[in-house]
């Protein structure tokens, strides 16, 4: 594949339109590449830290890839792995200042997961598979695409986690408080799952995300 | 009978491959097969035939369940009159008892038959018997009083990740009874354990020194207060000859538990049977004991509390150890294939399980996370039996 573009491109031809829209199903970070499954598993308890974690992969994976692809011609290929870690070291700390000091409760909930933004593979798989070899435009709409991909799927683990687990949802309770098993009063019928608590539920909802997903689109079926 | 016949008969040709209700054909060959006897024979997969097919084994197997569900039955009843301080005849405790279990029974083959069926429409093959014994074991490993839809959630959980995502029946790497407890268990801890689950008390007020607490749960508080501590000897008077946890009451089944599992005698009965018709493997029975004992033992030798110091064969006579040795670890499809992985795999299984048990006392059914545990493991044991038996022959070739 040839990264010149001989032509000139609109900047939002189909094919840049396309950078958008394959991450969100045919090449979804979490569910096709499986890659990020780490934070999938660690801050999807709640709705609130998965919206503010997508925000901020999509915040460091947009203005990252741009970066990269900026100054991708004056990157020495031997010590590239270096410097994308320098670029994203950078805009993790940037996200880590501002969100402690305009959502610290959020942060705390966050807490190390912030940081770890920096190993997150999707990151480092952009850069090096997309960033290197492409324009900034280019960058920004695949950093914005894919970071989607990886937030949709994050949002929806966390909303059924926090719905069926917590009976919550950003924090308000939407099971009223009159289904709860009461044993006081012998009243009531319902009772949270905990198991949803747990990091391997939330392997088990990707994998039945993914189940769905193959089931609809079956051209990610793997003959074999 | 001839008219039930006609009416297969006729609506047969609807249902076939290209009949106008083609998706009513799973419900069809089902009802049809319990009605009557089919005429076709295996045509696939299996190399070796014989005269037992899978619906035989697995009534087999639910009729070695039975003695201990009927115990499991009257002992519900049995403990609920005792608690509320009545005199109950034999029968009474038994209806009770019955009454609590029949719910039950029917929401857990209600909920796991829905699922299998739905997957039967959806993947266009008969329903096949691979839930009836699951359907019958699920009940049967359940605190008495846990809320029905609970079950029922759980059921289609072990169902649907236990089994279907695999494949279905046959294909599963876990056992789907122990997946639903272990679901359960995680789920709604509330409900599965504690010292409130175990005994129905509705309808009456208990009597003075009524405690609800299992023979493990009252060994965990002992954990943390050393070996021979004054404060333990209350719960360890009746671990003695004549108290609540007796060995022989751990024995006969006359201490609360989950319904089925409380009777080791009736259990052993069972698996007797399974050795005796050829449907469960001895050799996993066997080392499956020898595990639990031979783990029991060392803590029995270096024992630094009171749990640790229980005979061991006392400490296997409690909780899920002989329900699981029996019932769970001998599944033939979750266990090790192997002739020799099967000594290890129940080994490792009844060996692990008393290890969690005691060392946890949080998961006091550390049998069911040993059995599960072991079942992820048993391919991986059949593997390097399989990959030991090459070389010892590649090498006797060599030699030649």
């Amino acid at each position: 594949m040839s990264t010149e573009v001989k032509q000139k491109e609109s900047l939002f031809s189909k094919k840049n339109r396309k950078l958008i829209s394959d991450p969100f199903n045919d090449n979804n970070p979490i569910t096709v590449q499986v890659l990020g499954i780490c934070s999938a598993l660690a801050i999807t308890v709640k709705l609130e830290p998965a919206i503010v974690m997508s925000l901020s992969v999509m915040f460091v994976l947009a203005a990252g890839n741009v970066i990269i692809s900026l100054i991708r011609n004056l990157i020495p290929n031997r010590i590239r792995i270096i410097v994308q870690l320098v670029v994203v070291a950078s805009l993790v700390i940037l996200v880590d200042q501002f969100l402690k000091a305009y959502a610290y409760d959020v942060s705390k909930q966050l807490s190390v997961f912030v940081g770890l933004i920096i190993t997150n593979c999707i990151i480092m798989g952009r850069f090096e598979a997309f960033a290197l070899g492409n324009g900034p435009w280019k960058a920004f709409m695949d950093g914005i695409g894919n970071s989607i991909g990886y937030g949709v799927i994050l949002i929806a683990v966390a909303f059924i986690r926090e719905l069926l687990g917590s009976g919550t949802l950003l924090g308000f309770s939407v099971i009223p408080q009159s289904w709860y098993i009461n044993a006081e009063t012998g009243t009531g019928f319902y009772a949270n799952n905990g198991f949803f608590l747990f990091p391997p539920m939330a392997l088990i909802v990707v994998g039945l995300i993914i189940w769905a997903q193959r089931a609809k689109n079956t051209k990610l079926i793997e003959e074999n | 009978m001839k008219f039930v016949q006609n009416i297969f008969d006729k609506t047969r040709p609807l249902v076939e491959k290209d009949g106008k209700r083609n998706i009513l054909y799973p419900l069809h060959n089902a009802l049809e097969t319990m009605a009557f006897v089919p005429d076709h024979t295996t045509h696939s997969g299996a190399h070796v035939r014989d005269a037992i097919d899978l619906k035989r084994t697995m009534v087999t197997v639910i009729f070695a369940m039975v003695p201990a569900l009927l115990f499991g039955m009257w002992n519900i009843g049995r403990l609920h009159f005792a608690a509320i301080g009545e005199e109950a005849a034999l029968l009474d405790s038994f209806l009770f008892g019955a009454l609590k279990m029949l719910p039950l029974i029917t929401v857990t083959y209600a909920a796991g038959l829905g699922v299998e069926i739905f997957f039967s429409w959806k993947r266009n093959h008969p329903v096949n018997e691979g839930f009836l014994v699951s359907g019958l074991l699920i009940p049967m490993i359940m605190p008495v009083d846990i809320p029905l839809w609970m079950v029922a959630v759980s059921t289609i959980f072990a169902v649907l990740i236990g089994k279907e995502v695999f494949g279905g029946t046959g294909m599963n790497l876990l056992n789907p009874a122990l997946t639903a407890r272990a679901f359960a268990f995680f789920a709604y801890p509330t409900w599965m354990s504690g010292d409130q689950v175990w005994i129905n008390t509705k309808g009456g007020e208990v009597v003075d020194g009524y405690s609800g607490a299992t023979a493990l749960g009252d060994l965990a508080t002992t954990v943390g207060q050393g070996l021979g501590n004054p404060s333990t000897d209350a719960v360890m008077a009746q671990f003695g000859a004549g108290g609540h946890y007796s060995f022989m009451n751990a024995f006969l089944g006359l201490i609360p538990g989950s319904i089925g599992e409380t009777s080791a005698l009736l259990i052993l009965l069972g698996g007797l049977f399974l050795v005796f018709k050829g449907v469960g493997s001895w050799k996993i029975m066997l080392s499956f004991f020898v595990g639990g004992f031979v783990m029991a033992g060392i803590f029995n030798l270096f024992a630094v509390n009171e749990f640790m110091g229980l005979n061991p064969l006392h400490q296997l006579m409690l909780g899920g150890f002989m329900f699981g040795m029996v019932f769970m670890a001998t599944d033939p499809v979750s266990a090790a294939q192997t002739e020799t992985g099967k000594y290890i795999y129940g080994f490792l299984a009844g060996f692990f399980g008393i290890m969690i048990r005691v060392f946890n006392p949080a998961y006091p059914e550390g049998i069911m996370l040993a059995i599960l545990f072991m079942n992820v493991m048993a391919p991986l044991i059949d593997y390097y039996v399989v990959e030991a038996n090459i070389k010892r022959r590649a090498k006797r070739v060599a030699h030649a």
